[in-house]
């Protein structure tokens, strides 16, 4: 197994004034190029904290992260994040929004034209080029995630990361962008870590999915393989055996031998 | 105004369309005629009930000031007496003897180099105030002080320090207009939701990108209220401000009219001043509307 991202003895212990609390205790996770790795946990177990921290947005106490063997601590296009609320900027349009990254990250490689002719590209990809002149108050939740999921891959970054990109959706949008992620992973092979609640999205998307206790001092409680050949298809899986079995894995896990535990 | 009505007639012209699709040759409405006449009616319900009440006052002020000996002039009086000021508002006489059109544009020339000023200095310190908190720490306090000191306290300093009525005016008008500036562009930049600045952070935007890509525009709802209530304070403070320092501008007309019993005089300015601070408003609220059209609704 060749380490792509690297997640190395991770701790991560808020403090205020006196009080410190550890959030996260010991991650550690390799991650393979190609490979599309699910974090799946109880709401506080510090999931959105580890891919901050993955995302160079919060530093670790201790430990770090490497991806292809260098330490990285601070954000960069290398990690684009899709956020939770697509984070679209209201005063620009959906091109904007896109060619915002994509002149950053390539002023110095790509012409104006060509740079013109790669946001295009990628909002075809998510099939969004037709609203390209519309601002994100125009175009439906499910349609602003697509464009955030835009342009972060018009970043080409080597690790993408999903911060429960589908958890503000309503079910039939959330499957129809669940397909278009996959197909997309399939097309283009990008690395892809996916923070979610969902079980049933874990299984379905990922080649691996990592388990966290429950916070406080979160660990990874559980690596699940899921060995489901790709391309997948959603309706076939409903009662394919192996998806089953990974999915009742996930649910023990997380309802009995980790229950969630109301805060007293 | 356009826009409502054509929407409308579209609205009312698909329905019939749809349910009764056999008959083609259905004729065309004039829908130029009727929107139009929309237009006439939603004019014509917005401007009657203030003309209406605009009528009444000056009756019941006529009615009032008509009698003899009352202190101030009925409404057919002032226009009487301020007939060539109205009808011929750019003469000039030299000195301060010229058109009303000479003295509101002086002003208004003091006001626009005193505002600018102040918008200016009012957003950077805003940006820093916002955005650093030692800055907040070490001025808030200070600004909290200084904004409730009078426009016309500032002027005996000003006057002493610049040694001259022109700049003092305009200093009067900046440290007048400033503050609500500053206050209102500080809540703006730190109420810039996280969102934006780890998408930033992501981009890895330089300092400069991000203020002018990111803060701005983020902020400029904000901003923008700032900048309004800085517009009416500084139209506020001029015309107190001219009819101490004198010279050409609106305030000292008045003083200069009151000075000379001119009370016709004063009432006239008083309608321009009003309308011209009316307009100023409006002009910064609708460049405002225009800047922040993405941002106001989120």
């Amino acid at each position: 197994m060749t380490a792509y991202l690297k997640l190395d003895h991770i701790d991560k212990v808020f403090t205020r004034g006196a009080a410190t609390t550890e959030v996260l205790k010991e991650i550690n996770l390799t991650i393979e190029k190609g490979e599309y790795v699910s974090i799946i946990g109880h709401s506080g177990c510090g999931k959105s904290t580890l891919l901050n921290i993955i995302a160079g947005l919060t530093g670790a106490t201790t430990g770090g992260v490497l991806l292809e063997n260098r330490e990285v601590n601070s954000p960069g296009p290398d990690r684009a994040v899709v956020f939770q609320n697509h984070s679209l900027l209201p005063w620009l349009t959906v091109y904007e929004n896109v060619r915002l990254g994509v002149d950053k990250v390539f002023a110095r490689t790509k012409s104006r034209a060509e740079r013109d002719a790669w946001v295009m590209h990628n909002l075809n990809l998510v099939q969004m080029a037709h609203a390209r002149d519309k601002r994100p108050s125009e175009i439906s939740g499910g349609m602003k995630q697509r464009v955030g999921i835009a342009r972060a891959l018009a970043m080409e970054p080597k690790v993408l990361l999903l911060d429960e990109p589908f958890g503000a959706l309503d079910a039939l949008t959330r499957a129809h962008l669940q397909d278009s992620v996959m197909a997309l992973h399939q097309k283009l092979g990008n690395t892809i870590l996916m923070i979610t609640h969902d079980v049933d999205e874990a299984v379905l998307l990922s080649d691996r999915i990592v388990m966290m206790t429950n916070g406080p001092s979160a660990r990874i409680g559980e690596v699940l393989e899921v060995p489901l050949a790709r391309p997948r298809k959603r309706l076939e899986l409903a009662t394919n055996g192996i998806y089953l079995k990974c999915r009742q894995r996930v649910l023990e896990f997380l309802y009995e031998r980790h229950r969630f535990v109301e805060a007293a | 105004m356009n826009m409502p009505a054509t929407k409308i007639d579209l609205e009312t012209a698909m329905p019939a369309a749809a349910a009764a699709p056999v008959v083609a040759m259905t004729p065309k409405r004039p829908p130029r005629t009727e929107a139009y006449a929309r237009m006439a009616r939603e004019t014509a319900v917005r401007m009657i009930p203030p003309l209406v009440v605009i009528a009444l006052l000056t009756l019941v002020w006529e009615l009032i000031c008509r009698r003899a000996g009352s202190a101030l002039p009925p409404p057919s009086r002032v226009f009487k007496d301020t007939k060539e000021l109205i009808l011929d508002p750019f003469f000039d006489h030299g000195g301060i003897d010229k058109g009303l059109f000479w003295h509101l544009s002086a002003s208004l020339q003091r006001v626009a180099f005193g505002y600018s000023l102040s918008a200016i200095a009012g957003i950077a310190l805003g940006v820093l105030v916002g955005q650093s908190v030692w800055a907040m720490r070490g001025l808030d306090p200070l600004f909290q002080v200084l904004r409730t000191i009078p426009p016309l306290a500032w002027l005996p300093l000003s006057l002493a320090a610049f040694r001259d009525g022109q700049p003092s005016a305009i200093f009067v008008i900046f440290i007048t207009s400033i503050w609500p500036i500053i206050i209102n562009t500080a809540v703006g930049i730190r109420n810039i939701p996280q969102d934006y600045r780890n998408v930033a952070a992501v981009v890895q935007l330089n300092p400069l990108e991000f203020f002018s890509k990111i803060m701005i525009p983020a902020a400029a709802p904000y901003i923008f209220t700032g900048l309004r209530i800085g517009i009416g304070l500084s139209w506020l403070a001029i015309v107190a401000a001219e009819m101490l320092i004198g010279g050409v501008g609106i305030g000292f007309f008045i003083w200069d009219a009151w000075n000379s019993s001119h009370i016709s005089e004063i009432i006239l300015a008083l309608f321009y001043v009003g309308i011209i601070g009316f307009v100023l408003d409006r002009l910064i609220a609708s460049l405002g509307k225009v800047v922040t059209r993405g941002t106001a609704q989120n």
